[in-house]
């Protein structure tokens, strides 16, 4: 225990003198937050918009006014011909182009369907089939309103009765603002960062400068050695998520709905199995620049992209869905937008943390097992 | 009664390359060993081998001689090893260094040992450098100050004086001929033929094979030959040269030449 103790001591002593291991673990976090957070926004505000209104009748100046006053349609264009509305859409300065034929009143006071014609920018699939649904809650508004309009002028008192009327409440994150969403998961990813690969990078320095080697010939034991190298990472995590959960409440505003110590229960059952895969690349690295290309490539990207972090994991093929069960990172961003969004607590989330648990039990265990034989 | 280490049969192949061919040999107690040899004789093997850094294929290294009665399965205490390339900790002091090595042998209060090391090596003005910012000779007698701290009974030295000034080199030898005073075993390997006359007891290995051992008088005895030493600049074109020209033995010593004739 003392040696162990010792060597944390040691490990802090050279991490104090080290300025580039202060930015990656003080600096690097709060830095990657505020990006994210400005930059992981794939929130809708409003939708640039062209039109070109053949028609320019009352009834068509009746239904852009609608169109603009529900807020999400901003309409910077309106195009004398089809051409310049094409244009508008190759160019990038709309998303959305509406065309209004000039029979578009006649027919609806014909009763007959009237036709418009919406083009989307599809390139960004999400942006579009959220501006479509925008779209298609106002036009049925709109021909609801014509109906009832002719109906009463017709005589037709239309009862209102059997209709279904929703009344939509959105849970956890009621704007639905993707940062919300987004943010809490940058604490999964810091620790991956300080714990895969600054534990790998501090290994296998010691053996490329040699005094890994020093110390096999001392009567320090190979457990001892991981425990004194892994803890000092551990705490250092630690320190990171305090940093993030603080910036995270007192600059975005997003709240720890659920307890901050059961969350950090959680961080260290995550830690288990970031820290033994950080053990593991330092075990097939000899050079520290194999070490940072190990973790980068081979361990944290597949990580991140698998996770659900970046894409979700409903969409995903049903293969690649199954490898997903792999990912710790999965398991602990279910786990952390969990309790901070939602408040869950060991109640709801003991299966998720139940499956960390032991993925990081396995992981530790080959990679010091690993180690042991790499010293002998 | 008076062997520190013996050495018995001693196997290690790496792949199709045989490293060391049943190597044997006894150390003495409170000398100064040679371990000679030209590069790529497999000197460092034998030390790696020999700290328990590496596992030889067969043969085994018997410690028995300077194992004290409590101390079995300990050896490592008694143990010191100092690699070609001084491993210290480059971020940590000159103070530093010697307190983490010290602790984790267990030693207490080594605050006076250390003064009297760091005298003894005169580092005392460079107690509060990091160790990399102090020069190779410097580094080398920190590495050494590290190891006397837990008071081992041998020290393997691989290579001490290689890549090190002519006046460090002096200087770490004098050091050296001290420590036999305090009881220390010394083994150390080097290149230089130059540096075997300082030696208590030598053995001579090339190619993985013991080649001779005595004292360096039987050595030169037995030898019957000259050996003339040529240290020269650049040393591999020299060596290229002799070699095809000259039919008497050349071999390659780090920075010079030995012509066998």
């Amino acid at each position: 225990m003392k040696i162990i103790r010792l060597f944390i001591n040691k490990e802090f002593r050279q991490f104090l003198r080290d300025p580039k291991m202060f930015v990656i673990v003080l600096i690097a976090p709060i830095v990657q937050l505020v990006f994210l957070g400005y930059a992981a926004n794939r929130d809708l505000n409003y939708v640039n918009t062209a039109v070109y209104d053949m028609d320019k009748s009352g009834k068509s100046r009746e239904l852009l006014r609608d169109m603009e006053g529900s807020g999400f349609f901003k309409f910077n264009d309106f195009t004398a011909n089809y051409d310049d509305l094409e244009k508008a859409l190759d160019d990038g300065r709309v998303l959305c182009g509406i065309v209004i034929p000039d029979d578009f009143e006649k027919n609806i006071m014909n009763r007959r369907t009237a036709d418009i014609q919406i083009i989307f920018d599809g390139s960004d699939g999400n942006k579009a089939s959220i501006a479509s649904g925008y779209i298609l809650n106002i036009l049925n508004n709109f021909s609801s309103e014509i109906t009832a309009e002719i109906q009463e002028r017709s005589g037709l008192k239309r009862s209102l009765a059997g209709m279904i009327i929703p009344e939509t409440r959105v849970w956890y994150n009621p704007n639905l603002t993707t940062r919300n969403f987004m943010l809490p998961s940058i604490v999964g990813l810091i620790l991956i960062i300080i714990t895969i690969n600054m534990t790998s990078l501090a290994i296998v320095k010691e053996r490329e400068v040699g005094t890994l080697e020093q110390l096999i010939v001392t009567p320090i034991r190979p457990y001892q050695m991981i425990v004194g190298k892994l803890v000092p990472f551990t705490i250092l995590g630690f320190v990171s998520i305090i940093l993030v959960l603080s910036v995270m409440r007192f600059w975005f505003g997003i709240e720890v709905k659920g307890s901050v110590t059961f969350l950090f229960v959680c961080s260290f059952v995550f830690m288990l199995s970031t820290l033994g895969l950080g053990l593991f690349v330092s075990t097939i690295s000899r050079t520290q620049q194999q070490a940072m290309i190990t973790s980068a490539f081979l361990v944290i990207m597949p990580m991140i992209f698998l996770s659900g972090f970046a894409f979700p994991i409903d969409s995903m093929p049903e293969a690649i869905q199954y490898l997903t069960y792999l990912i710790p990172l999965k398991y602990f961003i279910t786990i952390i937008r969990g309790i901070v969004l939602k408040g869950l607590g060991f109640s709801e989330l003991w299966k998720d943390l139940l499956t960390l648990f032991l993925m990081g039990a396995a992981i530790l265990t080959v990679s010091s097992l690993r180690f042991r034989k790499k010293l002998e | 009664m008076d062997t520190a280490v013996s050495v018995k049969n001693i196997m290690k192949k790496f792949g199709e390359v045989t490293a060391l061919n049943d190597i044997s040999f006894n150390i003495k107690k409170n000398k100064i060993f040679g371990l000679v040899g030209p590069d790529g004789a497999g000197k460092t093997t034998l030390i790696r081998i020999m700290c328990g850094l590496l596992k030889a294929d067969s043969g085994e290294v018997d410690f028995s001689g300077i194992e004290s009665a409590g101390s079995k399965g300990k050896i490592k205490n008694e143990i010191g090893y100092l690699s070609q390339k001084f491993s210290l900790y480059t971020d940590l002091t000159v103070d530093e260094n010697i307190e983490f090595i010290a602790d984790i042998h267990g030693v207490k209060n080594y605050q006076t040992r250390r003064d009297e090391l760091l005298q003894f090596t005169r580092l005392k003005d460079f107690r509060h450098f990091q160790a990399g910012k102090l020069s190779g000779g410097m580094k080398q007698k920190l590495a050494l100050a590290c190891t006397l701290i837990y008071r081992p009974k041998i020290i393997f030295l691989d290579e001490p004086t290689t890549g090190v000034d002519p006046v460090s080199r002096r200087e770490f030898w004098i050091i050296l001929s001290g420590l036999l005073k305090e009881n220390i075993t010394i083994l150390i390997s080097t290149p230089y033929m130059d540096e075997a006359e300082r030696f208590n007891y030598i053995v001579m290995m090339n190619n993985g094979k013991l080649i001779s051992e005595g004292t360096p008088a039987e050595i030169k005895a037995a030898l019957n030959m000259t050996v003339m030493e040529i240290v020269c600049i650049p040393v591999r074109d020299a060596y290229k040269i002799l070699k095809k020209n000259v039919r008497s033995d050349v071999q390659m010593f780090g920075d010079r030449l030995n012509l066998i004739f």
